[in-house]
């Protein structure tokens, strides 16, 4: 028969033993003091893993092992925190707000006396609970429209500036060969989130701690989002998904949602033939919005050299400004999370990704650490509703407004 | 020499035992425990909430959906493999020339992974552009590309879904049926021919059928068990980066994301597995009676 699901667990808990047993010989016995483990997840472009090993070899007071990590990188910190076993110091899209109620990770406050205002509050606005910081931001990430100014050209479409502007525009650009816009194979639900919602004026959250899509406004958006579903505009089941660009490089599609990272293959690859936007505005209340998010270095409770793995965080994430600027740029393509980095960066001044940083500073958002998993599960299942089962979007809202507060109501208890 | 035994019984059995209490029981037993706590990332919880996981994991519409889900999901797999690999075995065992091949080719499929089968499924023969191998034969006929996993009106993705299972089940089942097959008497079908029932259907109905009750059994127990356990083709199939469809998703996909995803809700996801596992409970006795399941071959 095939590999069962528990064979597969099995071997890879058998898997995981044996590592454990050869990670405790250390690397040669040439250990200089005490040892700190610290986990990445995998990052696509060629150098990183090299040159996090070399900034980790470079801390003089511990001997700091580094994993990089494949697969469901979440799933692996959220089960390895519960355990012994798992990293003093780690990068987490988060932490979450349970995490931080749990005590699962540590308080790093002290860390960025000093140089505090120097990051980008944006970002780290979402790692602080009740005025303390539990994740030093590394570097931005943001989404952002790409679309392609030949194709636009031939078919006599502006490049969108309103909600409704992009379905017809997406609608106008749709061929036998071509579709007009790729969100994403599920149609935009995963990758969308609460972004429609900053655009059309709605916070997902609102400062005060109560839900901030509570309105038929915000309903009305979203049912437009279902009529480039129900136009065919969309494109659906590409090999690839929206994180990468093939679908738009390919000419797959005339315009597609897609990170920042995928910025400099575009470029090599169209030259002058692209241009970026946020995502349009829609509504008198709207303005264009885009994502913006911070892989942050956190420190594990249960790490046994608590203080040697803060003063390491401490060293790579908030002294040495010369790794944070290789780890920004030099890699992959991310804004750097400290403000006085992203201005010195010469490949952030000009051209398209002079107006994504301009994006980013103008109209970005962060999710709120109050938007937790189980409240986005229920939003998110409710906007795949509406975008594809063309569910009635008041009555899909209500009832995931109902569901976001009782979350709220849970963690803020 | 009684001594003996007993030690040996140990030696060889006692590895095993305590895998199985170690690996098994202790976490089931944990988890029924984690049921009855709040346990948001943690499995030593403090916090005694009684029945309201179970409450909670009972009000949730995304949760009876995903029972839903699989009970349409277990209705439709269970009877198509039973027909489809009953066939395939009737086929095979009347080939003359080339048996071996025959066997192998339809038993194949069975050693491949769910997660490598579910990839090619998706990645290129189900995948939605117009260069895909079902939308390339779609073309041919002149028909508009469909994004197969991605179309929910009509529901496509089922037919992914369904035949990425029946690809890589029914040779297996096949070959449980080809056995059964093979341990007919002759001397009925010869006594069959002589009382002039004819070839065919008569014969299956009343010979063939009833032979194979035995077999019968033991593969609708197998085909019913591993539908409730479906997850690798569901997950592979439909989940991305940011999490999973509000449709085609069963039980265990959707508690592994309550508690294993970013949510670490492990209370109201363990609630959820003992809810799941009364379930299956309920129908395998329930099947098991009303298949009077242990009876073999012979009794007809």
């Amino acid at each position: 028969m095939t590999i069962s699901r528990r064979t597969l667990l099995a071997a890879g808990a058998g898997a995981g033993l044996l590592t454990a047993c050869g990670s405790n010989t250390g690397r040669g016995g040439g250990g200089s003091g005490p040892r700190l483990s610290q986990w990445y997840h995998q990052y696509g472009e060629p150098g990183t893993e090299r040159a996090v090993q070399r900034y980790a070899a470079a801390f003089r007071k511990a001997d700091v092992s580094v994993q990089w990590r494949p697969g469901n990188y979440d799933q692996q910190t959220a089960a390895a925190l519960l355990t012994d076993s798992g990293p003093d110091v780690f990068e987490v899209d988060g932490p979450t707000l349970d995490q931080i109620r749990g005590g699962q990770v540590l308080d790093l406050t002290d860390l960025l006396a000093g140089v505090k205002d120097d990051f980008n509050p944006a970002v780290l606005a979402p790692k602080t609970h009740e005025g303390r910081i539990y994740g030093i931001p590394q570097v931005i990430d943001t989404q952002l429209l790409y679309y392609r100014k030949s194709l636009l050209r031939d078919a006599g479409v502006e490049p969108p500036t309103t909600l409704d502007a992009l379905v017809d525009a997406a609608r106008a650009l749709t061929d036998r060969k071509t579709k007009g816009l790729f969100l994403g194979n599920d149609g935009g639900a995963g990758v969308l989130g609460g972004t429609p919602l900053y655009a059309a004026g709605f916070p997902l959250v609102t400062d005060d701690g109560r839900v901030g899509f509570d309105d038929p406004a915000a309903a009305r958006t979203l049912g437009k989002l279902h009529r480039l579903y129900a136009d065919k505009s969309l494109l659906l089941g590409a090999p690839a998904d929206w994180s990468d660009p093939s679908a738009f490089l390919q000419g797959l599609t005339a315009m597609q949602w897609s990170g920042l990272w995928a910025l400099p293959q575009i470029k090599r690859e169209l030259g002058d033939d692209f241009g970026v936007l946020p995502f349009p505005a829609d509504g008198d209340r709207g303005r264009p919005a885009v994502p913006v998010g911070a892989y942050g270095a956190a420190v594990s409770a249960r790490s046994r050299h608590k203080d040697l793995a803060k003063a390491y965080v401490k060293w790579l994430w908030v002294e040495r400004t010369d790794y944070q600027k290789d780890f920004a740029l030099s890699y992959g393509f991310h804004i750097p999370a400290r403000r006085s980095l992203a201005t010195e960066a010469a490949a952030l001044r000009e051209g398209p990704a002079a107006d994504v940083v301009r994006f980013t500073t103008d109209h970005g958002y962060a999710q709120p650490l109050l938007w937790t998993p189980a409240g986005q599960t229920a939003y998110q299942d409710a906007l795949s509703r509406i975008i594809k089962g063309g569910a009635d979007p008041e009555r899909e809202l209500r009832a995931a407004v109902r569901k976001v507060a009782e979350e709220i109501a849970r963690v803020g208890a | 020499m009684r001594r003996h035994r007993t030690l040996w019984f140990w030696v060889f059995v006692g590895p095993f035992a305590c895998g199985l209490a170690l690996f098994t029981y202790v976490p089931l037993l944990w988890s029924v425990g984690l049921s009855f706590f709040d346990a948001h990332n943690t499995v030593t919880p403090t916090h005694f909430t009684g029945l309201d996981n179970y409450a909670a994991m009972l009000r949730d519409a995304a949760f009876r959906d995903s029972l839903k889900t699989f009970l349409l999901f277990t209705a439709f797999i269970v009877p198509v493999t039973y027909g489809f690999s009953l066939a395939l075995a009737l086929m095979v065992n009347r080939v003359r020339w080339a048996r071996a091949f025959f066997r192998s080719v339809f038993f194949l499929p069975a050693a491949c992974s769910y997660v490598v089968a579910a990839l090619i499924w998706k990645m290129s023969i189900f995948n939605g552009v117009r260069f895909g191998l079902a939308n390339t034969v779609l073309g041919w006929f002149g028909g508009d590309p469909v994004a197969w996993l991605s179309t929910t009106d009509p529901p496509w993705y089922w037919l992914v879904i369904v035949t990425v299972r029946l690809w890589l089940q029914a040779g297996f089942y096949m070959i449980l049926f080809l056995a059964g097959l093979q341990r007919i008497d002759p001397a009925l079908y010869e006594a069959a021919a002589v009382d002039g029932a004819r070839p065919g259907w008569t014969v299956l109905r009343h010979i063939t059928l009833p032979q194979l009750r035995g077999t019968s059994v033991a593969v609708l127990l197998l085909l019913v068990v591993n539908a409730f356990q479906a997850f690798d083709e569901f997950y592979n199939l439909l989940s991305d980066a940011r999490g999973y469809p509000p449709y085609a998703r069963p039980p265990l996909v959707y508690l592994y994301y309550t508690a294993l995803g970013q949510g670490q809700n492990l209370g109201l996801g363990s609630a959820g597995a003992v809810i799941l596992a009364l379930v299956i409970a309920v129908v395998t006795v329930a099947q098991a009676r009303w298949l009077r399941l242990g009876r073999t071959d012979g009794d007809g």
